[in-house]
């Protein structure tokens, strides 16, 4: 019979048991009758023979293998019972546990979706994605994005991987309605195939529309379609104009949140052949393809690495110009979430310090609890019970504590997702993957486990084993040095680890104020900024578009309350730079030995819109036109670091990417922080040069167009100036739009927006654990001073006065604080030094921070004490002696 | 009456699955049997016969029918199944080993004092 069935079909085993002893016992009596023995006196022999029946069936159940289930089912009753009865005691553990174990578990559910779970393709597993890499680097890495000849010659030599590519290509959309801008992808025709993305009306790409000369089509999401169309359900076909180029729409799928850039539409990067600028057919260049792949059947990534390693190298010999040193590099396909990591792991750290505390502070009082049953323990340890049954139970109370925590915790992780998601500064990445399943389920169940055995450990193993008539006797109330000690240990341990998170939430504190004290290079205030897009029919041609881009800024000008307005190409501390090589003459280092600048192009009233400080010469006006001379401006890091002095006007700088010849500084700026107050110290490149977008080179100027923005200076609130602004720079076609409009001011802001966020919880979390651990200590110290009362009876009997009394009370408490101030100060030092490898801003811990920290917990561990000890010396000598 | 021995640990097992196997029998039948065999120098206390049979039933070295006894009473009747005979057979052999091993021992402690 297996284990089951006999789990099942106990009651019948336990009937044929009884049968089968009887009979036993029977058939003995009948033949000690036999014998000629008095048939009572039979009866009783047979029955001795066996033994008692009790202890018998006890043997044979113990056989069954089904006995430690028996025994679960009983503890988790008793105790169930037991938590039922004393309803204050298990609501302050439930809680406790339950925000614990909740806040745990919310971190791991936001961890385990944005960090952990596979994308959401078929087959995540066998996706990888191509980069171009080359043996020497450079400011910018030697990461590179693809060459489309290299990426065709890929495809066409490997027999391991299907290869699709695509880059992202926002754009403006017009026809019916107002014109909007939406992010976009340009595809291979099997792209969408390949990561499974099924297309709910109408067709996905097929290899004839990106032939030469084939209608331009587009699949489109559903928003969009329901946002232009009027309904989601209106018919495929109808041609939407998109970058001015009319497209069919073949298809309408909800696809935003599983591609990258979560696009609104998509396109066909088409056929290299019909690319006007040629672009996709020159080797030099790396417009921005990315290339994405998939392993075929049987193939592994060392296969297809090996097979791309050759074709690197024949490209290599064969276009040395632009392929020497130039390698492809295949690496498995990770979902791409930035640097979030570091924040959620420190989240995840800091809650789980929070329940390290809860657990010290559940265990001391299951511990006092412990102490009180000890004679209980002692009693049935008395007659007969193991003492690993009786441990067996004290564990089972304390996991079905911990069990009962998690399960609410859960409910509270559930319940806190959402607005821990629209809590984060910015988007998280993955948001819609972030949900409850079975893992998360797992972690807390397993995490409720390990918290009731940190809790439950330390009372379950004073269960008595030996001496148990001193214990009876003591009738539970001297207490023993071992109990004391231990709930020192946990007071210890709570205050330590209260002290790691308020020294973190402090760091953070000091950062945060040292950083929004910093000069960030501009004036933040009454500024707008907003990405914009001109005509594209005025892209056509450098002249058109650069005609538009005046037209635009002419047009805000008009509107009242606008002070300045300029356009530029890369925003301070918006996400987004330029960066290019220069030098001081004319002839070059080696490509890996040039510095690199950030590189701003703008429109001359750009100094003044951002209330830049120049520190000699001019910023550039209207005479700085395309033919006249090129002249740049850099700030004064650039000029310190290639020419060693502050005042450099009249000086050349070469800047190879932008032209050949040598370009003029006309002037110095102050340094503008455009990595954000908080990471700009860090940055690789710092140094900045700005040019006129005028003399912008005219094969740059389709490109550059795509990307500017204009910032507006404005004398009134400047979020009251967007509709006329939107209005006024609409222009005679009317399909000239703003879009991501935003302030300088909250820029700044979400530049330290990580740094407020982690202080915020960092500092929630502290305040908690600062409650939880003076909490514990009160405790400790009421059920240590309640327990010695008659102790404190006799003190004061002989004479000892209150003052006495209460200094022996705030000593005891002052031992416990102490051992965790220096426990807690070491692992603080620990911690910090992580928080600033992870969070930008974040210094060393100085003493003041410190200082702060120990008063603080110093002053709450005093107030926790204060009540303890005068009702210590409010006792009353006689009642306590009598007590006894 | 010669002084009774307390079974050495395991034999018991060993001794039942011998019992058993020369043909389905109840338990209070398998006590009586151990006794007269062995002329009553093993005393199988009663107490622990029973939980004995019932793991080595759970352990699958025994079975177990309800059929009438002689006497037309219902009773459990154990018999050994294949993985017990298996059992018999080595406990048997690796029991015979260690007492002809013990006895050497014995012989040569004995032959050592004279």
């Amino acid at each position: 019979m297996t284990w089951l069935r006999r789990l099942l079909n106990r009651d019948r085993l336990e009937v044929q048991l009884d049968r089968e002893l009887q009979f036993h016992v029977q058939q003995q009596e009948a033949e000690l009758v036999a014998r000629g023995v008095d048939p009572v006196e039979a009866r009783r022999q047979a029955r001795l023979a066996l033994g008692g029946p009790e202890q018998v069936k006890e043997g044979c159940r113990d056989a069954r293998g089904t006995r430690w289930l028996d025994d679960l089912t009983q503890d988790v009753r008793y105790a169930v019972r037991m938590f039922v009865g004393r309803p204050g005691f298990t609501a302050v553990a439930v809680a406790t546990l339950a925000l614990g174990i909740g806040a745990t578990t919310l971190m791991f559910t936001v961890i385990e979706g944005v960090l952990l779970k596979p994308l959401a393709y078929p087959d995540p597993g066998r996706l990888v994605t191509l980069i171009e890499q080359t043996d020497w680097s450079n400011n910018f890495g030697n990461r590179w994005s693809f060459a489309y000849p290299n990426y065709q010659d890929c495809v066409r030599t490997t027999r391991s991987l299907t290869l699709d590519a695509w880059r992202f290509n926002g754009g403006t959309v017009t026809g019916s309605g107002d014109p909007e801008y939406v992010n976009g992808l340009q595809v291979d025709p099997g792209f969408l195939g390949m990561l499974g993305i099924a297309i709910d009306r109408g067709r996905t790409f097929l290899d004839e529309d990106s032939r030469a000369g084939a209608l331009p089509v587009a699949i489109v999401s559903a928003d969009l379609w329901a946002r232009r169309q009027g309904s989601r359900e209106a018919p495929l076909g109808s041609p939407l104009v998109f970058d001015s180029t009319p497209y069919t729409v073949i298809g309408v799928t909800s696809m935003n949140a599983r591609l990258p850039g979560r696009p609104d539409i998509v396109t066909l990067l088409g056929n290299p052949e019909s690319d006007p600028r040629g672009l996709l057919r020159n080797r030099n260049v790396h417009p921005g393809v990315q290339v994405w792949g998939r392993l075929r059947p049987g193939a592994t990534v060392e296969q297809a690495q090996a097979e791309l390693t050759l074709v690197g190298r024949r490209l290599a010999e064969q276009y040395p110009d632009s392929n020497r040193g130039r390698t492809f590099i295949a690496s498995p396909l990770r979902p791409n979430v930035g640097d979030v990591g570091a924040t959620l792991w420190l989240l995840l750290a800091a809650v789980a310090l929070v329940l390290l505390i809860a657990c010290a502070n559940i265990g001391s009082l299951v511990l006092a609890r412990a102490v009180s049953r000890e004679r209980e323990l002692a009693m049935r340890a008395a007659l007969g019970a193991g003492r690993g049954r009786l441990m067996r139970q004290c564990l089972t109370e304390t996991a079905v504590l911990g069990l009962a925590g998690g399960l609410s915790g859960v409910g509270l992780a559930k319940v806190g997702v959402a607005p821990f998601i629209a809590f984060w500064p910015g988007t998280l990445p993955r948001a819609d993957d972030i949900v409850i399943d079975w893992r998360v389920l797992v972690f807390a169940v397993v995490a409720s486990l390990t918290s009731s055995l940190i809790f439950g450990l330390a009372p379950a193993l004073r269960v008595p084993a030996r001496h148990l008539d001193r214990v009876l006797h003591a009738a539970g109330r001297a207490i023993r040095g071992g109990s004391r000690r231990l709930h020192s240990v946990f007071v210890a341990a709570e205050i330590a680890l209260a002290i790691v998170l308020l020294v973190c939430a402090g760091a953070l504190g000091r950062a945060l104020l040292r950083l929004t004290a910093l000069d960030a290079g501009f004036i933040v205030h009454n500024v707008l900024v907003a990405r914009t897009a001109v005509s594209p029919t005025a892209l056509a041609d450098p002249s058109r578009t650069r005609a538009a881009w005046d037209g635009v800024l002419a047009a805000a000008r008009t509107v009242p309350g606008v002070e300045a307005v300029a356009a530029v190409d890369t925003v301070p501390m918006r996400a987004g730079y330029n960066q290019n090589v220069y030098w001081t003459s004319a002839s070059l280092p080696p490509i890996a030995e040039r510095p690199g600048a950030i590189m701003t192009s703008v429109t001359p009233e750009y100094a003044r819109v951002m209330g830049l400080r120049i520190r000699f010469g001019r910023f550039f006006d209207d005479h700085d036109r395309a033919g006249s001379e090129p002249v740049i401006i850099v700030d004064d890091i650039l000029a310190q670091t290639a020419f060693g002095r502050p005042d450099v006007v009249g000086r050349q700088l070469w800047l190879p990417d932008l032209g050949p010849g040598s370009f003029r500084i006309v002037g110095v700026v102050g340094h503008v922080r455009h990595w954000g107050l908080a990471s700009d110290d860090q940055a690789a490149v710092r140094a900045q040069i700005y040019y006129p977008f005028a003399q912008l080179p005219d094969p740059l100027v389709r490109r550059w167009s795509q990307l500017m923005s204009i910032v507006v200076r404005t004398g009134v609130p400047p979020g009251t100036l967007v509709e006329s602004l939107r209005h006024a720079i609409r222009g005679s076609t009317s399909d000239q739009v703003m879009y991501q409009v935003q302030t300088l001011e909250d820029l700044a802001a979400a530049s330290l927006a990580r740094q407020r966020f982690l202080l915020l919880l960092f500092g929630a979390f502290a305040a908690l654990a600062l409650l939880l651990a003076s909490l514990g200590l009160y405790g400790v110290l009421a059920y240590l001073m309640s327990e010695r009362t008659p102790e404190i009876g006799v003190r004061l009997a002989l004479g000892a006065r209150a003052a006495d009394v209460t200094r022996m009370v705030l000593g005891e408490s002052a031992g416990m604080v102490l051992v965790g101030l220096c426990v807690g100060v070491a692992g603080a030092m620990a911690a910090s030094r992580a928080l600033q490898q992870f969070v930008d801003g974040v210094h060393g811990v100085d003493l003041p921070t410190y200082a702060v920290v120990m008063a603080v917990l110093s002053a709450s561990a005093l107030a926790a004490s204060i009540v303890p000890a005068r009702r210590a010396c409010r006792v009353d000598a006689m009642t306590a002696l009598r007590q006894d | 009456m010669p002084p009774k021995s307390d079974l050495p640990q395991g034999t018991l097992d060993l001794l039942i699955l011998k019992v058993v196997a020369l043909g389905p029998v109840h338990g209070y039948a398998i006590a009586q049997r151990l006794q007269q065999v062995s002329r009553d120098v093993v005393q199988v206390p009663q107490g622990s016969l029973y939980p004995a049979l019932h793991r080595l039933e759970n352990r699958g070295l025994l079975a177990a029918d309800w059929k009438p006894t002689d006497t037309g009473r219902d009773a459990k009747f154990y018999r050994l199944t294949r993985g017990g005979r298996a059992a018999l057979e080595s406990e048997t052999a690796s029991w015979r080993r260690l007492a002809e091993a013990v006895g050497l021992i014995l012989r040569l402690s004995a032959g050592g004092a004279e």
